[in-house]
């Protein structure tokens, strides 16, 4: 999933000379005017996001006409759960000249991406905040937290955490199927522990085969092993490209056709895993459902 | 000990070598399976058990395009050393893996080759052919060895830069990541449906290549003196262009660019056989097997679950040979 984005986002890293054209530029011309908004005890009102994760917990929580822009991706609906409601927002690209000339009171960046915009942008005086991406439900919670102080939405914010952890409860209170599932991307790829994916592996009851095999973090999972581990349930997350990748083609290779037939293997959208918000307990649910129709057969 | 005996005894043993990898390379990989169990789960008819389909569906086909595109590789660089009377000459070299290369990636990620399969080999033949012409051409009838080689080379980088470019406008985000594949070539997770669609390219092209050995040794002679005794040296360079085409074309498709196996393959066993290019063809091709066989084993054992391309260890083998090569080829070069 991380490397999804990773590659994603590459594009808004692509002007970097121009950034430091710019930045050189920008230097003389605003040594002057010393453009540091005060930290304001007052919320800020002109908020511009520059990374998909941090646009979607700001649409969650910001308040009306609070948010000026959102990036690009953030209307991809491959990548973005809220891609319908990103249309009333400005789009940016991640990109300094871009941002300032939004003149926004406060930039929200992730710490994986636009690194020479985000560290331009400071050096001009704009107050940036950064988000770390989300490993696990308690660095949701954190962040859902952390996002309500920074844009005065508090209470907002504990009514999103409650209304999370109300569905976590009930997802906990259901007896887990104990189903071993694998989860199985692009390029043989698969989350093991410490990743946001596997904790919600778990809270839908199930065991992640990665963790057995003690694969951690992002890792490569060969297509050997997940034959000769055979699990109950085979989570995918094909994307819907306009073009064809030999990424993909484990999902079309003989023996991954030949696992998959007559059990239950399932697709979870990678828009509900790339960032954790509440909606990523919707993965759960999928693979919940998915793991009880197959006991159903 | 005659010079035929000898020539035999070399066959033998680059056979036995070549099918002693083929078995090994079946036993490696990710998922440990105990040499028994994975030569029974192999022939195993009956049940599609976890075992079977890991060594039917994964294992075989990987050493199956090992050996053949492994043997492509040795026979085309052999033939192409024979013809072009160059010892540097090679696929790769020449930049025939590179344009096939090409071919297959406008196939694949048009996504022309989803509704037509034959598609793939057929571009990356098509861009292999491209490649032989255009090297012939700019070497022309006296062309020396130098020649061919820039000319090579400057189709390389040419190729290599669309290959890159496609790749970085096509709207897959996994599209940019695979552009080390297709220039440095891997056998991982390839199929059974992956050696039909090559395997018929590859055969024939071997038919064609096979076919001008005889030619070749005349050749040694020199082009007018081959020409007056008979050889037909339109016939030779169609066989040759097409066969070289067809064998490293299909290979390419399915295995991206692999360099200096057709290179260093020949160098090796051409004392061997004596200065006959007739019986180096046949000894190549099995050693080439036997080369690309060795290195397929090797990135899995060097680097479990890291994926390593094939091109890096023939590289780190075959490059600086190649540097040697030039070396003691410089006076006839400059």
């Amino acid at each position: 999933m991380r490397q999804g984005r990773a590659i994603r986002q590459r594009p808004a890293s692509g002007a970097r000379s121009f950034a430091r054209r710019l930045a050189l530029a920008a230097a003389v011309v605003f040594t002057l005017a010393d453009a540091a908004p005060a930290i304001a005890a007052q919320p800020p009102h002109r908020v511009v996001s520059m990374n998909v994760c941090t646009d979607q917990l700001a649409m969650l929580l910001a308040g009306e006409g609070q948010l000026y822009s959102v990036s690009y991706l953030a209307s991809d609906p491959s990548a973005s759960v809220l891609a319908g409601e990103a249309g009333r927002y400005v789009v940016n690209h991640g990109l300094a000249e871009e941002v300032f000339l939004m003149s926004p009171d406060l930039v929200i960046a992730g710490t994986y991406t636009t690194r020479t915009t985000v560290a331009l942008l400071r050096r001009l005086g704009f107050r940036v905040e950064e988000f770390a991406p989300v490993n696990s439900f308690a660095d949701i919670r954190e962040h859902i937290t952390r996002m309500g102080e920074i844009l005065g939405r508090q209470e907002k914010a504990a009514e999103l955490i409650a209304q999370m952890d109300a569905e976590l409860a009930g997802l906990s209170a259901q007896p887990p199927s104990r189903k071993t599932v694998a989860l199985y991307y692009a390029n043989n790829y698969t989350s093991g522990a410490g990743t946001l994916v596997d904790e919600t592996v778990k809270a839908a009851g199930l065991v992640n085969i990665a963790d057995k095999l003690d694969l951690q973090g992002t890792n490569q999972l060969p297509l050997e092993l997940l034959v000769l581990n055979n699990p109950d349930l085979i989570v995918t997350s094909e994307g819907e490209y306009a073009a064809p990748a030999l990424a993909e083609q484990g999902y079309v290779h003989p023996a991954f056709k030949a696992l998959t037939a007559g059990r239950k293997a399932v697709n979870v959208p990678a828009k509900y895993t790339i960032c954790g918000a509440p909606f990523t307990l919707e993965a759960a649910r999928i693979m919940r459902d998915a793991a009880q129709e197959g006991k159903a057969q | 000990m005659s010079d035929t005996a000898r020539y035999r005894l070399l066959l033998i043993l680059l056979a036995a070598g070549a099918m002693i990898l083929f078995v090994l390379s079946l036993t490696v990989g990710p998922a440990a399976i105990g040499f028994g169990d994975s030569i029974a789960a192999l022939f195993d008819r009956k049940e599609a058990g976890p075992l079977a389909l890991i060594m039917q569906e994964i294992r075989l086909p990987r050493a199956i395009l090992g050996l053949m595109i492994g043997a492509t590789l040795g026979l085309s660089g052999a033939v192409l050393q024979g013809y072009l009377r160059n010892p540097l000459a090679e696929p790769a070299l020449l930049g025939i893996s590179a344009t096939a290369s090409l071919g297959a990636v406008l196939a694949i990620y048009t996504g022309f080759s989803l509704v037509f399969p034959l598609g793939l080999p057929l571009a990356a033949l098509a861009g292999a052919v491209v490649a032989v012409i255009v090297v012939q051409a700019m070497a022309g009838m006296r062309g020396g060895a130098l020649t061919i080689i820039l000319a090579g080379v400057a189709l390389s980088s040419l190729a290599a830069a669309m290959t890159s470019l496609a790749l970085n406008l096509s709207p897959n985000p996994f599209a940019a990541l695979e552009i080390m594949f297709w220039m440095l070539g891997s056998l991982t997770d390839r199929s059974m449906t992956h050696v039909w669609l090559a395997a018929p390219f590859m055969v024939v092209g071997w038919a064609m290549l096979a076919n001008v050995g005889r030619s070749l040794d005349t050749l040694t002679l020199g082009r007018d003196a081959a020409a007056s005794m008979g050889v037909d040296l339109r016939r030779v360079q169609l066989l040759a262009v097409l066969g070289t085409a067809a064998s490293v074309g299909a290979a390419t498709a399915v295995a991206g660019a692999i360099g200096f196996v057709g290179l260093v393959v020949p160098h090796l066993l051409r004392p061997f056989v004596g200065a006959r290019p007739s019986r180096l063809l046949p000894a190549s091709a099995l050693g080439g097997a036997s080369v690309l066989l060795a290195a397929d084993i090797l990135v899995r054992v060097i680097a479990p679950g890291k994926d390593l391309k094939l091109g890096v260890l023939t590289a780190i083998v075959g490059a600086p040979f190649f540097l040697w090569l030039v070396y003691r080829t410089r006076r006839n070069l400059l």
